[in-house]
Formats: structure tokens, C-alpha cells, sequence
């Protein structure tokens, strides 16, 4: 086990350096962002100031060193336009981030498992192939698509919802939320569906291939025969081990939530790190952007290493399939 | 179920002799058995058609900035330009007629799909083939980039690939490519280590022919199948994914206005009641998208009929 959790531990390092390394050299071989940030009224000894200020003088293996010198201390350098460490934008603008990608999880599979449920124990009935029609709309739309018109129906024309930004937020235990006030909710309502509606269709589906193979088991069928209520069949029966498979990939999923907030984040005008990303590509503010990559990387690689861990923990087959490959 | 359909599979060889009814034609005779299916490819061979004759059909071009009028800007569906023809459409924000930008948008957004499902299906097909026939290190070091590829969403990559490529066609199609490859590396490897094994293949070599011919005219032809089904839905993919960026802006400039172009250009004036300036070329989208996706779905089960839906 301990061989197994290394070697996994190694590979995540690695996968972390080589993105460190890709992105650093990527964002730099384009653009010079010294001309987004000087005024027109700058001669060449001040735009030379400027950039010696900021370091774009040097050779770039020679700013490559000083940025994992920095990073090494927690510093990946400083917005070019904010003038802040960006490390500590992201993190500012982090909490609204989670909270979005949070309800949109919630979301997921509130709406997604009784519609996935249903669907596979009728999977003949009208309603579950509208159900999986659905579904399949769901993966084949543009999220940017469905964001518009979630803003037209419900903002524009019915105008129940907020249709930009965040509600008043409160800070509990040093976290931003806005969770706590209608208001709240009511901002939160339409981005949260909008970034659930890929992962509602992934749910039914793991839902109902779930539902169908278990079905047919013999515990199921042993717990009819035993009188047990349909209510008790499903609900204990069935979800307990269609569960697993679906937790463990929405644990997967969540880091492309934060991923794809992005684009929600930018529909709807969602104060997140999604934003942020944006405006640093549009203006070239390198920092940013390699530190957005970093932060997501480091997530995404996290959240892939524990959901390895525990899966080799209860399923010791994949650590031996894993040893002999 | 998987009785009945393995031999399907199998007699597909490229050298099959010719026999009452050729695979193609059985492939024919079961995709248009699915309704839905012939209505998507009828949808999109139209989409196609619209988009190729958009010169010819369209009452504006809208490139043509002397036909353009500021005072036709943001008028509603079916109103009359000032030069006399209705816009069924309406018009956008600076005054150009959007049935014509749908047209137009549909060429750059259809060429851009399909250019970059193409150039990835080459590269990646080719890459994964390499790997699967030449094994030991190249191909662990392969899979493992193909493995790391994979893990991150495409939104993030392609993101992170337009900001370090910069705006323009052949940038985005650069970046769709980059997005793309690695679905194909994975699969026609996948469909290549167990061909490899095959008697052919050991034939093959065993009459001399070269590595390239044997990998190239004799594996390679045995691993399309899924290669095909992965093009209809990685191209609706990349115009999705293409749409996207260009929405946020950092995809298409306005001198090429694709189709999440012109959403894009929509958006600001949808808060004040002009909505089909997004709405329409919105649909136009989804349409595509839709139908190649519904074609897709039936390739799949044709094609691969092991793979249960």
C-alpha cells in the first residue's frame, strides 16, 4: 500500500512540474504584455523602466528561475494590472467559485439521481425516454446557450431572477457566502443550474445504468420476496450501491465544474476566479493566468490522488492490477 | 447480444470479397432503419447546403460594409431594410441583417469544425497507431501524455491554448486540434493492440511488406470504425467548443464572425429586449450541434454494436 500511495504521490508531482513548465513557457512565447499596460504617452526609456520593474528584460530560462524561485516560497508574482500578488486574487475571488461549483453539485444530484432512478426501474414508460431525450439535449448544448436562455426566460421576460452577479454575502469562519439570504439564493439560483445542467445529464445516466443492472440482482429480488415495500427496496436497496460509482465520479467532476465556471461565471457576471481567468487572457496579465492554472492544476490533481487513494483502500484489486502492469 | 454482433464487426476487412450485400450496404441499410437519425443527417446535409450557397441565398453580405446601414440597427424580426428587402431575422446592433450573418456564421463555424475534427482525427489517429504497434517506451510515454490530456476539461486546455496562441482561425483550429488528438491516440490504439494480434497482420508481415504498409494499409483501415463515430461527435464538440470561446471573447475576431461571434455581439443588447439578435444565430447552433450528434448516436450503435448505448 504505502509503495502504491508513493508512486501515486510521485506521478501527481510530476503531472503538477510538467503543467508548472508548460504554462509558464506557453503564456510567454506570445504577446508582449509590456504594451498593454504602458500609456501612449510613455517614451522608450520609460516603457524600458517599466519593463525592467516588472522583470520582462531578461531572458526568459532566467524569469523561469526567479518564478520557481518565488513559487517555491508560495509567491507566483504579481498581477500586471492589479498590482497584487496574484496568488491572493485567486484566493479572494476562490470563495464564490466553490460556493457555485457547491450548489451546482447539490444540484446535480437532487435533480439528476430520482429522474436517472426513474428512468432505468420504467425504462420503457413515455416519461423516461423524455427523461433520456433530455439528457442527451443536455450533453449536446452549448453552456453558454443554455445560460442565455435561462437569463431570457427567467430574468428578462419573467423576471423572477436576478440575472447578473452576487447577492449581499456574510462571512462565516472566514468564508465568504452568500447562502444564507434569499437574495442570496436568488442570485445563486440560474449560474448554479446553468453549470449543473452537464453534470444533472451525467447523473441520470449513471443513475439509470445503475438502476437497471441492479434491478435484476439477486438481493433485489431475495428483498422482494421478503415482502420488503418498494419504497424500502429503492431507497435503501438500490441507491446504497448505485451510490458509489456516482459519488466517486462527481468527485472527479468537481474540479471541472471549476473549470467550466467560466463560462457561467462570465454569462452571468459571477464574481469568481473563472472571471478573473478571462480578463487575464484578454489583457495579457501572465501572472494571473499562470497562477489560475496552477491553483485549478493543483485541485484537480488533488482531488484525482484522494479519490485514488480511497479507491485502492476499498477496492484492492486495482492496487494489484496497478503492481503487475 | 454480443453473439450476434461480433461477426459484424469482424467481416469488415477492406480486402472482403464482394458478396450479395457489401458492408457498406448493410451499414446503410441499418443507419436509415433509425428515423431520427435520417432526420438528423437531412438537417444537417441542409445546414451544409445553406451554408456552402450562403453568397448565393443570403439578401446581404454582410462583409460588404457598403451595404450595410446604421439605421437599420437592432430592428425587430421581419421588418424592412432600408434598401427595401425584409429582414426575417431582424438586424443587429450595427445594422446588419442576421439571416445573412447566420449564413455567413455558419460557414466559419462549420469550416472550423469540421477542418479541426479532420486535422485531429489524422494526427491522432496516426500518433495512437504508433504507439500501439511500436509498444515498449514510446507508447508509455504517449499514453501518458494522452492520460494527463484527458484528465483536464477541454474548456480549460483550449482556454489556456488560445491564451498563449492569440486570436484568429488558424489559431483556434490549432488549439481544437490540441483539444482533440487525444481521444483519437486513445481509441485507434485501443482498436490497434488487439488487431495487432490478429492472423492478417502476422501475414502481413510475414510477406515482407514494410511497417508503414502494414500499419498504414492494413491495421489502420481495421481501426476506423470508431474513428469515424468519434469525427461526427468531436466535430460537433469543437463547434460547440469554438462557439464558446468565441463567446467569451477570446476566440474568433469580428472580422470572422462565426456564429458565437455574433451571440456574443447579442448578449449586451438581450437585457434590453432586443433578444434575437443572440437567440437566432443561437438556434442556428444548436441546430448544427444537434443534428450531427443525433447522426453520431446512430453510428455508434451500427458501427459498434457492442458498445451498449
Amino acid at each position: 500500500m504505502l509503495a502504491f500511495v508513493l508512486r501515486r504521490l510521485a506521478q501527481a508531482l510530476f503531472v503538477i512540474a510538467a503543467m508548472l513548465v508548460i504554462v509558464f513557457f506557453g503564456v510567454n512565447v506570445v504577446g508582449d504584455p509590456i504594451y498593454m499596460l504602458i500609456s501612449p504617452e510613455m517614451d522608450q526609456q520609460q516603457i524600458a523602466e517599466t519593463a525592467r520593474a516588472l522583470g520582462l528584460d531578461r531572458p526568459i530560462w532566467e524569469q523561469f528561475l526567479v518564478f520557481l524561485k518565488n513559487a517555491a516560497q508560495g509567491d507566483l508574482g504579481r498581477s500586471f494590472v492589479h498590482g497584487e500578488s496574484a496568488i491572493k486574487l485567486i484566493l479572494h475571488r476562490m470563495p464564490a467559485t466553490l460556493e457555485l461549483a457547491f450548489v451546482a453539485l447539490v444540484l446535480a444530484i437532487v435533480i439528476g439521481l430520482p429522474l436517472g432512478l426513474y428512468a432505468g426501474l420504467k425504462p420503457e414508460s413515455r416519461l423516461s425516454r423524455f427523461i433520456m431525450a433530455v439528457s442527451i439535449l443536455g450533453f449536446s448544448l452549448p453552456t453558454f446557450w443554455v445560460g442565455l436562455m435561462l437569463i431570457l426566460t427567467f430574468a428578462v421576460s419573467l423576471g423572477w431572477l436576478p440575472a447578473t452577479g452576487r447577492g449581499p454575502t456574510v462571512s462565516i469562519l472566514g468564508f465568504e457566502t452568500s447562502l444564507l439570504s434569499l437574495q442570496g439564493w436568488k442570485h445563486v439560483a440560474l449560474p448554479a443550474f446553468n453549470l449543473a445542467l452537464l453534470k444533472i445529464s451525467l447523473v441520470i445516466r449513471l443513475a439509470r445504468a445503475g438502476a437497471r443492472e441492479a434491478a435484476l440482482m439477486d438481493y433485489v429480488k431475495f428483498a422482494r420476496a421478503k415482502g420488503l415495500s418498494q419504497s424500502r427496496i429503492i431507497g435503501v436497496h438500490i441507491l446504497k450501491n448505485i451510490m458509489i460509482p456516482i459519488v466517486t465520479v462527481l468527485g472527479l467532476e468537481f474540479g471541472s465544474l471549476v473549470a467550466f465556471s467560466v463560462v457561467t461565471e462570465t454569462i452571468f457576471a459571477w464574481p469568481g476566479i473563472g472571471r478573473l481567468l478571462l480578463e487575464a487572457i484578454t489583457r495579457l496579465d501572465r501572472p494571473v493566468i499562470v497562477a489560475y492554472v496552477m491553483v485549478v492544476v493543483v485541485l484537480f490533481v488533488t482531488i484525482n490522488l484522494l479519490v485514488d487513494l480511497v479507491y485502492s483502500a476499498l477496492d484492492p484489486r486495482v492496487r494489484l492490477t496497478e503492481a503487475t502492469s | 447480444m454480443s453473439d450476434t454482433a461480433l461477426p459484424a464487426a469482424a467481416t469488415t476487412p477492406p480486402a472482403a470479397p464482394a458478396k450479395e450485400e457489401t458492408p457498406f450496404r448493410r451499414f446503410v441499410r441499418s443507419f436509415v432503419e433509425d428515423r431520427l437519425a435520417l432526420f438528423g443527417l437531412a438537417l444537417f446535409l441542409l445546414i451544409v447546403l445553406l451554408a456552402i450557397a450562403a453568397p448565393l441565398i443570403a439578401p446581404q453580405n454582410p462583409y460588404d460594409l457598403a451595404s450595410v446601414d446604421v439605421m437599420d440597427s437592432r430592428q425587430p424580426p421581419g421588418a424592412v431594410s432600408g434598401e427595401g428587402f425584409t429582414m426575417w431575422l431582424g438586424s443587429d446592433g450595427v445594422g446588419r441583417d442576421l439571416l445573412s450573418g447566420i449564413l455567413y456564421g455558419l460557414r466559419i463555424s462549420l469550416m472550423v469544425g469540421a477542418f479541426s475534427g479532420i486535422l485531429a482525427a489524422t494526427i491522432g489517429a496516426a500518433i495512437g497507431l504508433i504507439a500501439a504497434y511500436n509498444g515498449g517506451r514510446t507508447e508509455t510515454i504517449i499514453m501518458r501524455l494522452v492520460d494527463l490530456q484527458l484528465s483536464l476539461p477541454s474548456v480549460l486546455v483550449a482556454l489556456i491554448l488560445v491564451a498563449a496562441l492569440g486570436k484568429g482561425v488558424d489559431k483556434i483550429i490549432i488549439a481544437l486540434v490540441m483539444v482533440q488528438w487525444a481521444y483519437y491516440a486513445r481509441t485507434v490504439r485501443g482498436s490497434a493492440l488487439v488487431e495487432r494480434r490478429k492472423e492478417y497482420v502476422e501475414a502481413a508481415q510475414s510477406l515482407g511488406l514494410s511497417h508503414a504498409r502494414t500499419v498504414f494499409r492494413h491495421i489502420l483501415p481495421n481501426c476506423l470504425a470508431p474513428v469515424i463515430v468519434i469525427v461526427t461527435v468531436q466535430t460537433a464538440h469543437a463547434i460547440s467548443l469554438e462557439a464558446t470561446l468565441s463567446f467569451l471573447g477570446v476566440g474568433l475576431p469580428q472580422t470572422e464572425p462565426s456564429l458565437g461571434v455574433l451571440i456574443a455581439n447579442g448578449f449586451q443588447y438581450m437585457l434590453s429586449g432586443s433578444y434575437w439578435i443572440s437567440v437566432f444565430p443561437g438556434f442556428a447552433l444548436l441546430m448544427t450541434i444537434v443534428s450531427i450528434n443525433l447522426v453520431g448516436d446512430r453510428l455508434r450503435d451500427v458501427l459498434n454494436p457492442r458498445l451498449e448505448k
